[in-house]
C-alpha cells in the first residue's frame, strides 16, 4: 500500500463519499443510514421473527400495506384534517397575536386579559367539548374552535412577551423621529416582537396537531384524528401507525414552510440568533 | 418652533431629581444655559447621568422636576423630530436596511420620501454603497453614521449628540469628528455635544460647558477662540486643554470622589 496515495490499494480505487454524492445527500447520509438500520431492526423484531407481539407491534411492511389498502380513506382524511388545521391554526394564531399585543402594549389590556390567560391556559381541549357543542351551530365550527383555542395560548404568551420586551431604546428613537403611537406599534413594536411571535407559531403548530384528535371527536366525516380513533377502536395498530406517519410528515412539512416564512421575514436576524 | 425656528435654546433653572427605591438622586440642579441658534457647544463633565439626562430633557424624553427648557421660545413638551438625538449606541432598527433606517423618520410621519433624498443622506454619511445592508452587517463607525443620517434627514434645527463617538476606535473617532464638523457647517443646526473627550470638545465646539458631578450645575463656560477648521497641534489647543483639565481635576479634588473619571 502506498502511503502517498492511500486511496489506492491493491490496484482497486476507493472513492471518498465526497466524490460520489452531492452535498445535501452527503450531509444527511449518517441520518439515512441510522434510519435504515432502525427500520431493519424493527422489521427483524416484528415481521421476521415476531419477537414483539401483535397487534401492538406491526412490522414496517404491514404498516405500508395497511396504508396502501386504505389509501383512498387516508387521502380524504388528510385533506379534511388539513382544512380543519388551516382554519383552526390561522384563527388561533391571529387571535393570539391580537391578544398578545393587547396585553403587551396596553395597560388595560394586560389588566383584563392576564387572568383570562391564566384561567384558560391549563384547561385541556377535551374539557371544552360540551361548551363548544352548545355554542356553535355545527360540529365543524366547534372543531375549529377547539383547535383555535389550543393554538391561541402559546401565541398569546409569546407575543405578549415579545411586545412587552421591546427595547425602550427603540421606542425612544422612534418617538424622537416623530412617530405617533399607532405608527410605533406597527413599525417598531411588531417587527421587534416578530422573533418571539415566530417561536409562538412553532409551538402552537405542535399543540394544534395534538388537539386534532380531540377536535375530530366531535363528529367529522373524515380526518386523520378521526381515522386514528376508529382504527384504535378496532386495535388495528398498523392503520394507527400509518396515520401517525402521515401526521408526522405533514407536521414536518408545515414546520419547514414556517421556517421558510421566518427566513424571509427575519432575514435581519441571521447575524444574531441561530435556530 | 416647529418648522420656522432656527434653534435657539434656553434652559432656565432646570432641575431633575430621580427617585429609585425610595432614594432620591438629584442629577441636575438649577441648570441655566443659553445656546444661540446655529452654534456648537460641548457639555463636558465627570461620568454620571447628568449630561445625558440634560440631553434627554431637551429631546423631550423626560420632563424636568422643575425649571423649563425652551427651543425658539417654545417650551419643550415632548419628543419632536426637529430636535434630533443621536445616542451613544446607534440603536438602528435591526429589521430595516441602512436605507430603511435612514428613511424611517419621514416614513413614520407619513411624508413623501423620494429615493433621491435618501440617497442624498446616504452620500452625506458615506454609506451609499451600503444601503442594502442590515445593521448586523455594519461596523461600529458605519452604524453610527447611519444613526446620524437617520436624524439628519429630518432637517433638525437642534442636533443633540450623546457621546456618539464614545464606542469607536480612536482612528474612526477622529475621522468622524471631521465629518461631524462638515455636517454642522452644511446643515446649520445648533449642536449640543455631550462628550468625555476633552480633545473632542475643543476640536469641534465654539464653547465648552463644564458640569459638576451630580447634583450638576454649569460650573464654567469656556470660549474656544480658535478658527475653523482646527488643527489638533495648535499651541492654543494645548493651553485650553490644560485649562479645562485643571478645572475638571479641581472638581475631583474638591468632592474627594475618585470614582469619577474623565
Amino acid at each position: 500500500m502506498s502511503a502517498i496515495s492511500p486511496g489506492i490499494s491493491n490496484g482497486r480505487k476507493f472513492h471518498a463519499s465526497r466524490d460520489v454524492l452531492p452535498e445535501g445527500l452527503r450531509h444527511y447520509l449518517p441520518l439515512f443510514l441510522a434510519a435504515a438500520v432502525l427500520i431493519l431492526l424493527w422489521y427483524l423484531l416484528t415481521s421476521k421473527f415476531r419477537i414483539l407481539p401483535l397487534p401492538f407491534f406491526p412490522g414496517p411492511d404491514q404498516i405500508l400495506r395497511a396504508m396502501w389498502l386504505d389509501r383512498a380513506m387516508l387521502g380524504l382524511s388528510t385533506l379534511y384534517s388539513l382544512r380543519l388545521l388551516a382554519y383552526g391554526y390561522l384563527a388561533g394564531t391571529a387571535a393570539g397575536v391580537i391578544t398578545g399585543v393587547a396585553m403587551g402594549w396596553f395597560k388595560q389590556g394586560e389588566y383584563w386579559l392576564q387572568p383570562v390567560l391564566r384561567l384558560l391556559g391549563p384547561i385541556p381541549a377535551v374539557a371544552w367539548i360540551p361548551i363548544a357543542m352548545v355554542v356553535f351551530p355545527t360540529s365543524f365550527q366547534a372543531s375549529i374552535f377547539l383547535l383555535a383555542l389550543s393554538a391561541w395560548f402559546p401565541v398569546s404568551v409569546l407575543t405578549w412577551s415579545g411586545v412587552a420586551g421591546v427595547s425602550k431604546a427603540y421606542l425612544d428613537v422612534a418617538r424622537t423621529l416623530g412617530a405617533g403611537e399607532w405608527v410605533l406599534l406597527r413599525r417598531v413594536v411588531l417587527p421587534a416582537a416578530l422573533p418571539s411571535i415566530f417561536v409562538g407559531l412553532f409551538m402552537s403548530l405542535g399543540v394544534s396537531f395534538a388537539t386534532l384528535i380531540v377536535a375530530e371527536m366531535l363528529g367529522v366525516k373524515a380526518g386523520l384524528g378521526w381515522y386514528l380513533q376508529w382504527a384504535q377502536g378496532w386495535a388495528e395498530y398498523d392503520r394507527v401507525y400509518g396515520a401517525l406517519l402521515i401526521m408526522a410528515i405533514i407536521f414536518s412539512t408545515l414546520l419547514t414552510v414556517i421556517f421558510r416564512f421566518r427566513d424571509r421575514f427575519l432575514v435581519w436576524q441571521r447575524g444574531l440568533i441561530k435556530w | 418652533m416647529v418648522n420656522n425656528g432656527k434653534g435657539d435654546i434656553l434652559l432656565q433653572d432646570v432641575t431633575k431629581v430621580f427617585s429609585h427605591n425610595g432614594q432620591e438622586l438629584c442629577a441636575l440642579h438649577g441648570i441655566d444655559l443659553e445656546v444661540p441658534a446655529g452654534s456648537f457647544i460641548s457639555l463636558l463633565g465627570p461620568s454620571g447621568c447628568g449630561k445625558s439626562t440634560l440631553l434627554r430633557l431637551l429631546a423631550g424624553l423626560e420632563t424636568p422636576t422643575s425649571g423649563s427648557l425652551y427651543v425658539d421660545g417654545e417650551q419643550v413638551q415632548g419628543p419632536h423630530y426637529k430636535r434630533g438625538l443621536v445616542f451613544q449606541d446607534p440603536t438602528l432598527f435591526p429589521w430595516l436596511t441602512v436605507e430603511g433606517n435612514i428613511g424611517f423618520g419621514p416614513t413614520a410621519r407619513g411624508e413623501q420620501l423620494s429615493k433621491e433624498t435618501v440617497s442624498e443622506y446616504l452620500a452625506m454619511t458615506g454609506l451609499l454603497n451600503f444601503r442594502e445592508m442590515f445593521p448586523y452587517q455594519l461596523s461600529g463607525g458605519m452604524a453610527q453614521r447611519a444613526a446620524l443620517g437617520r436624524v439628519l434627514i429630518n432637517r433638525p434645527v437642534v442636533l443633540l449628540l450623546d457621546e456618539p463617538l464614545g464606542a469607536l476606535d480612536a482612528f474612526t473617532r477622529m475621522q468622524m469628528q471631521d465629518e461631524l464638523y462638515q455636517i454642522w457647517r452644511s446643515q446649520h443646526t445648533t449642536v449640543i455635544l455631550v462628550t468625555h473627550d476633552v480633545d473632542e470638545a475643543i476640536y469641534l465646539s465654539q464653547r465648552v460647558a463644564i458640569l459638576t458631578p451630580p447634583p450638576a450645575k454649569v460650573q464654567k463656560i469656556i470660549d474656544i477662540e480658535l478658527g475653523y477648521p482646527r488643527a489638533r497641534d495648535h499651541p492654543d489647543f494645548f493651553r485650553l486643554r490644560n485649562h479645562i483639565l485643571s478645572i475638571l481635576h479641581l472638581n475631583r479634588a474638591e468632592t474627594g470622589d475618585l470614582s469619577y473619571t474623565i
